[in-house]
């Protein structure tokens, strides 16, 4: 058999096939369907009556109330509403109402797996190549097709390697990894093929900082953002109720085919992306100084247990800037229970941040808490214009230790220098 | 092929908070497609009509996976976004929203309120001097879905001809 790439494995597995080429197109066969309130049931509910079918298979269909959540006007509670009822008419086995943002909530209770082929209404569903699974985000008529029949048409993409060696510096995160990427190639860097993140600061990372790496190969403009299965995941699955994982079908073959990237994790410096776009990304230096008067941990992408605690270990003991306003969102409820039992999330209370609830909020222009006009340094994925509510709002992206440390002066700084 | 269709012109990186504005989500699709492009081409919504085209820049579509971002252009009647490259996200969502899209590395020379025809057997777009500009070529399989009307539509129709299986509508 060809060497084959984990991407290549992946689909080839879903399409009931021993290897599959670059460039094929194939159906594949989906092993589980996520959607959320705002892409899923307010707009499959009508579209399979129409149709006059229903789900091919519920065990399969994961719904998650992630951004509608808290209800904060009577369109968001019809939103909601229609999903609830829905999930109730249709008896769904997985529904996570209002504990997290899909993305981190799905994973926590154990429904991505190495080898699975997985498809998610929310462009950041590629967070699931984390855990050696095919994960990518679907619009809500593909998802649809998906759901009415359990199978979606792939074109097997090519492998693009970026490979990480040696050891991220404190105070260095995988956010920094992924803007540093997007700042090299650009928002459509990734062609829509699969991205496979690998090397010895890879391996190193946490799960959580994995799942950062996968979720923001949407902004490099891939499919899919993989990272083969290993023992750091098996751990993970394992605390999830997950055993017995077999990690080593899911590699990718020596002389696969792919497009090799190397990179120094040594020297990379903490990223900062200026407005209005990911790929506005450089060290942290080139923006340092610019006054800052919102500071927002939050999203899928940034407010997970390992983003609180590195935004704590730099907000411990002292007070933000006056002026200042630091939001707190965390991830998930578990993440949040978990920050709050370690002393992570007193610590940046203590420091004065607002605790918000635990949904997409802010990061999807949901909750009308930024104000016009402001500089705000956040921990999301994108800072497109408007893309937080605000039209005038200018956003710059960050990592958790990096928004803490602007937080901390009033205007972006250097985490390394509050660190040391 | 003979139709012309008066061109739109919006630069590189359009991205779907652009296309369906994030804070007008919770509207019906008709009313998303009155803030379409607002930030960018104010007078594209209020002016665009059946038939025109819509002609971007680099990696047009970026961001989302919302699909209102191409149905969108389909509820102003908009008849093909021509663009030297999008994003593969939106890519799909166009084509099952029934949103035809053309590759054309060449989408920059086309003016604004130019009238362009479209030869989908090239495919090329034809400008109105006669130039041919060469798009890349669409699987069949996508061309069949934006000529029935999109995911939608096929889906009914393999439904009705018991290529798919009905699936029980209540649990």
């Amino acid at each position: 058999m060809p060497a084959q790439t984990l991407a290549q494995k992946l689909l080839a597995a879903a399409a009931g096939r021993d290897a599959v080429r670059i460039g094929e197109i194939l159906t594949c066969k989906v092993d589980l369907a996520m959607f959320h309130d705002s892409s899923g049931p307010r707009r499959l509910k009508p579209m399979l009556e129409e149709l006059g079918t229903g789900l091919w298979d519920r065990s399969k269909v994961v719904l998650v109330m992630d951004h509608y959540v808290p209800e904060a006007d009577d369109e968001s509670r019809r939103i909601v509403r229609i999903a609830r009822e829905w999930a109730r008419e249709q008896a769904l086995p997985h529904v996570y109402d209002s504990v997290g943002i899909c993305h981190v909530v799905v994973p926590e209770h154990g429904h991505l797996r190495p080898g699975m082929f997985c498809v998610g209404g929310d462009s950041h569903s590629p967070t699931g190549g984390a855990f050696g699974a095919y994960m990518f985000g679907v619009g809500s008529t593909e998802m649809l097709g998906v759901v009415a029949s359990g199978e979606i048409w792939m074109r097997v993409p090519e492998t693009l390697m970026m490979r990480w060696h040696g050891r991220l510096a404190p105070g260095v995160t995988a956010k920094d990894m992924m803007l540093h990427m997007i700042g090299r190639y650009g928002m459509n860097g990734g062609r829509y093929q699969a991205v496979e993140f690998c090397g010895e600061a890879v391996r190193a990372l946490s799960m959580q900082e994995r799942m950062t790496l996968s979720n923001m190969s949407a902004e490099l403009g891939a499919q899919a953002g993989l990272v083969a299965p290993d023992e750091t995941t098996v751990r993970y699955l394992r605390d999830a109720g997950v055993p017995d994982i077999d990690t080593s079908r899911w590699q990718s073959d020596p002389g696969a085919p792919a497009q090799w990237h190397e990179f120094d994790a040594a020297a990379l410096d903490p990223q900062v992306a200026a407005p209005h776009s990911p790929a506005n990304a450089g060290p942290v230096q080139a923006c340092a100084g610019t006054p800052v008067q919102v500071a927002y941990i939050g999203a899928c992408t940034g407010a997970k247990l390992d983003d609180l605690r590195a935004a704590a270990r730099v907000l411990q003991g002292r007070r933000i800037a006056g002026g200042v306003s630091l939001m707190v969102a965390p991830a998930s409820q578990r993440d949040q229970a978990a920050a709050q039992a370690e002393g992570v999330l007193p610590a940046l209370v203590q420091a004065g941040a607002t605790l918000l609830p635990t949904s997409c909020g802010a990061c999807s222009g949901y909750g009308g808490s930024i104000p016009e006009g402001a500089n705000v340094i956040a921990t999301t994925a994108r800072n497109f214009k408007g893309r937080m509510g605000a039209a005038s709002a200018r956003v710059y992206l960050a990592s958790p230790y990096t928004v803490a440390a602007s937080a901390l002066a009033g205007r972006i700084a250097d985490p390394r220098e509050v660190l040391s | 092929m003979n139709t012309a269709h008066k061109a739109w012109r919006v630069g590189d990186d359009v991205d779907t908070d652009q296309l369906a504005p994030g804070a007008y989500m919770k509207l019906g699709i008709a009313d998303i497609a009155q803030h379409c492009l607002e930030g960018l081409h104010p007078g594209f919504a209020g002016g665009v009509r059946a038939g025109d085209v819509l002609v971007a820049g680099r990696n047009f579509g970026i961001g989302s996976s919302r699909e209102q971002a191409a149905s969108a252009l389909v509820e102003l009647g908009v008849h093909a976004v021509i663009a030297p490259s999008f994003s593969g996200l939106y890519f799909r969502n166009a084509f099952n929203v029934g949103l035809l899209l053309l590759t054309c590395e060449r989408a920059g020379e086309i003016a604004e309120g130019e009238p362009v025809r479209i030869d989908l057997s090239g495919p090329r777009v034809l400008r109105a001097d006669g130039t041919a500009l060469p798009c890349e070529p669409v699987p069949g399989f996508l061309l069949d879905m934006v000529r029935a009307g999109g995911l939608l539509m096929q889906l009914k129709r393999r439904l009705a001809d018991g290529s798919l299986p009905r699936y029980p509508m209540k649990a």
